[in-house]
């Protein structure tokens, strides 16, 4: 049951041919969904809300107030939030959104207590493995009279991304973002590197990289979870999506010696990474290939804010990707990778919740638009809105490329820690282990699968 | 008539604690208060040992009992949840952050004890000395023990980052030659130490002046005439005389380092090389884990490590003034 649970987006699968790109559906997507949805669109767009829209996205105009907890800490995705919140102010005259914005990597650690104590009506938070968690705890609510009405603009990976145990719908899909190999345009041309295509023709771009001064690969493990992407698009390439699924929800074992070869594998490319990854975090990291300093990165498409940052456009407009390369396995064709989704919810235990339900639920709704969604991603692009009606013409080539990537992916993963266990993949579990790893690639990891083994056995049951 | 000598012993149990005082000639006195006096030491005592239990007792009790379970923190604790002594078999054998961060308390126990306080006791002395500046250096040194920790934090991640001070100090900014001194796993304890230091040296200093000051001159005279050195006056008269603060010092020292936290997390969370048994508690029980029994059961042993200067400080304490 996990297993299908967990197997997410495989929107591109679900819906149509593998040679069909994500963009390709999308585009055929508007043409149907259009229609219903323009009105709706009209009216989230005006301030002044004439009809109350029946059906088809609008819950109808409320009045009420919502409280929303907010991880849109980063300066880009706080001027998102405000500019939606606003909008949906704007489309419920009347109507007030509280909002309270907690620091990314806090919110997720307090993310126990914040649902159990007194939160917000809504919050932001990921799909998956860590939203059925919570739902299964009964500490989120079920929003299917939503859903309802907003699936239609929804591919059915998505749909599954939020399905709880139950069956019952926990969430509303926001965006997503791939996990790739970002490079410089510029830098690439001017020193002549081609893209790599196959696992050796990286290794020989790193060293031809490292023998011009660069670092090759650009690393920052500071906060721990970078180090778990690489993980993850190893093991997938090496061992496919199947045995990643297995492995995260406990069904395969640490010990396998598949595991070994993606460690192996994983020391291969180390002695290519910046020596001093363990002490920066992904920010700092990216600067490097801001700065060309170092020649790729693999990390998700959130990564491009710091080119945005330096405020100058062509920062921006030199940034490329390419997927994780092959490694010659029968996976290669899989062409698997992470695409966390990142979801709105409702809380069960806010105290203000029973009477802020209409707005809570209206403000849910409203995240479904692709026009809200958007709102989010002009000012964080490396945000993908979700929604199926969402406007693509002002997507930049990079956002195209990505989501046609995603498109082309034929299975979709979450991310280690969003596919597996909390209590495993946190700092003093899983990220604590690939740290010890790193700080010896070419040990025996003999011993090292077994202690993770260890831990994994020692949890106590799961109840999801 | 008895109400003075009442007055005058009420106020006596509040200080060395409330629980244990239960002295055979106290209860001979207590036959002679009034029912309003027996009112008064009620509230007088109670409120404490009511405070004393729901905020010390209470959780401490939770704690050990919440260590024999497996409970995340969802929902009530059912049969199922108890797991006996499992968490702390995990935490002996087989979780492989235990030790280390255990090691760490210690060594930041020893850095402390040996180093830092021993250095703000230096300076302590050289300050009481009345040398030219003496105001300025004792604000110098004092400066950092004003700042939060948090602070102090932030301003050393800058000194030790790989394109900061130090290592643009030394010359080695290059990506051969960096090091890393918090990212590397077998340095950056060293270097939390120092910064901790840094701020532990300055609290000493200041504790240990103000007992300088309130030595007797006449005892350095004394020693003095006697033809004592400098050396010998200190060691054999001043650090004697000032036992009640040597003890201050040791029991700030012990506690500072068991306590030890905020650099640590403020860095990196505690993680890959800065484990601490305080932070995995937190990591374990408080983030999005929810391990609440195996933090418990790491809480119940730093308890058991705390007893050991506690008791120590306590039954010498309680021996001084049973005197």
């Amino acid at each position: 049951m996990a297993i299908q649970d967990t197997s997410r987006p495989e929107a591109p699968s679900t819906t149509g041919p593998r040679s069909v790109s994500r963009r390709d559906i999308l585009k055929g997507m508007a043409v149907v969904a259009g229609a219903a949805a323009l009105p709706t669109i009209l009216v989230a767009c005006s301030s002044t809300p004439t009809t109350a829209p029946g059906g088809g996205g609008g819950g109808g105009a409320v009045t009420g107030t919502v409280t929303v907890g907010s991880n849109h800490s980063d300066p880009g995705e706080l001027k998102g939030m405000q500019a939606i919140n606003a909008a949906f102010m704007a489309a419920n005259p009347g109507s007030k959104v509280v909002m309270n914005t907690v620091d990314h990597g806090t919110f997720q650690n307090q993310i126990s207590a914040y649902l159990q104590g007194t939160p917000e009506d809504d919050f932001t938070w990921f799909s998956g493995y860590r939203m059925r968690f919570f739902a299964s705890k009964g500490l989120a609510t079920p929003i299917d009279d939503v859903w309802a009405k907003v699936k239609s603009n929804y591919t059915a990976g998505f749909a599954t991304s939020v399905t709880g145990d139950d069956g019952k719908v926990y969430g509303i899909p926001v965006d997503y973002y791939p996990w790739c190999v970002f490079y410089r345009k510029s830098l690439f041309a001017a020193k002549g590197y081609t893209i790599p295509k196959t696992w050796d023709d990286l290794k020989a771009l790193c060293t031809k990289m490292q023998s011009d001064g660069l670092i090759p690969i650009a690393f920052g493990d500071k906060d721990g979870w970078p180090a778990m992407g690489t993980f993850d698009i190893l093991n997938l390439r090496l061992n496919g999506y199947q045995f990643h699924v297995d492995l995260m929800t406990g069904k395969q074992k640490w010990t396998d010696p598949k595991v070994t070869t993606v460690f192996q594998k994983w020391a291969e490319i180390m002695p290519f990474h910046d020596t001093t990854y363990a002490g920066l975090t992904w920010q700092k990291a990216a600067d490097t290939l801001v700065q060309q300093k170092s020649g790729m990165y693999f990390l998700g498409l959130f990564m491009t804010s710091e080119f945005q940052a330096t405020e100058n456009p062509a920062d921006l407009a030199d940034v490329d990707f390419f997927p994780w390369p092959t490694l010659g396995t029968q996976y290669d064709s899989e062409a698997a990778l992470d695409a966390p989704i990142d979801i709105w919810m409702v809380t069960s235990k806010s105290a203000t919740l029973q009477a802020d339900m209409d707005t809570a639920k209206a403000y849910m709704d409203f995240w479904s638009k692709g026009s809200t969604q958007l709102l989010m991603f002009q000012n964080q692009p490396g945000l993908i809105p979700a929604a199926s009606d969402t406007d693509t013409s002002t997507y930049s080539d990079l956002q195209k490329k990505a989501a046609s990537i995603v498109g082309a992916a034929q299975k979709i993963t979450q991310f280690l820690d969003r596919d597996s266990r909390p209590d495993f993949a946190g700092a003093d579990g899983m990220q604590g282990f690939l740290q010890k790893f790193l700080a010896n690639p070419t040990q025996d990891t003999t011993g090292l699968q077994k202690q993770i083994q260890d831990f994994w056995d020692a949890l106590p049951p799961a109840t999801v | 008539m008895p109400d003075p000598q009442v007055l005058s012993l009420a106020p006596a149990p509040a200080p060395t604690g409330a629980g244990v005082v239960a002295s055979g000639p106290r209860r001979r006195r207590f036959s002679i208060l009034t029912r309003r006096d027996k009112i008064v030491l009620l509230v007088i005592v109670g409120i404490p040992v009511f405070l004393d239990i729901a905020f010390i007792w209470g959780p401490t009790v939770a704690s050990i009992l919440f260590s024999f379970t497996n409970w995340q923190g969802y929902g009530g604790i059912t049969a199922q949840n108890i797991v006996g002594i499992q968490n702390y078999t995990f935490l002996f054998t087989q979780y492989t952050l235990f030790w280390p961060a255990l090691i760490h308390n210690l060594m930041w126990l020893a850095f402390f004890v040996f180093i830092a306080s021993p250095i703000g006791i230096f300076f302590a002395v050289l300050l009481d000395r009345e040398i030219r500046g003496s105001r300025f250096y004792q604000n110098v040194f004092y400066f950092p023990v004003v700042l939060s920790l948090a602070v102090v934090g932030i301003i050393w991640e800058l000194q030790y980052a790989p394109d900061g001070f130090i290592d643009s100090a030394l010359g080695l900014t290059k990506q051969t030659n960096a090091i890393d001194w918090l990212g590397n796993p077998s340095l950056n304890i060293w270097a939390v130490l120092v910064a901790a230091s840094w701020r532990h040296v300055g609290y000493i200093m200041v504790l240990y002046l103000a007992g300088l000051k309130s030595v007797d001159p006449t005892l350095r005279e004394a020693a003095a005439i006697d033809g004592a050195s400098d050396v010998q006056t200190f060691f054999r008269v001043i650090f004697p005389v000032m036992a009640p603060i040597n003890v201050v010092i040791v029991v700030v020292t012990v506690i500072e380092s068991l306590r030890a936290f905020d650099l640590a997390y403020i860095i990196n969370q505690g993680t890959n090389g800065l484990e601490l048994l305080s932070i995995l508690i937190t990591n374990n029980s408080i983030s999005e884990a929810s391990l609440v029994g195996r933090g418990s059961a790491i809480a119940v042993i730093l308890l058991v490590i705390s007893l050991v200067p506690i008791t120590l400080y306590l039954t010498r304490v309680m021996r001084s003034t049973g005197e």
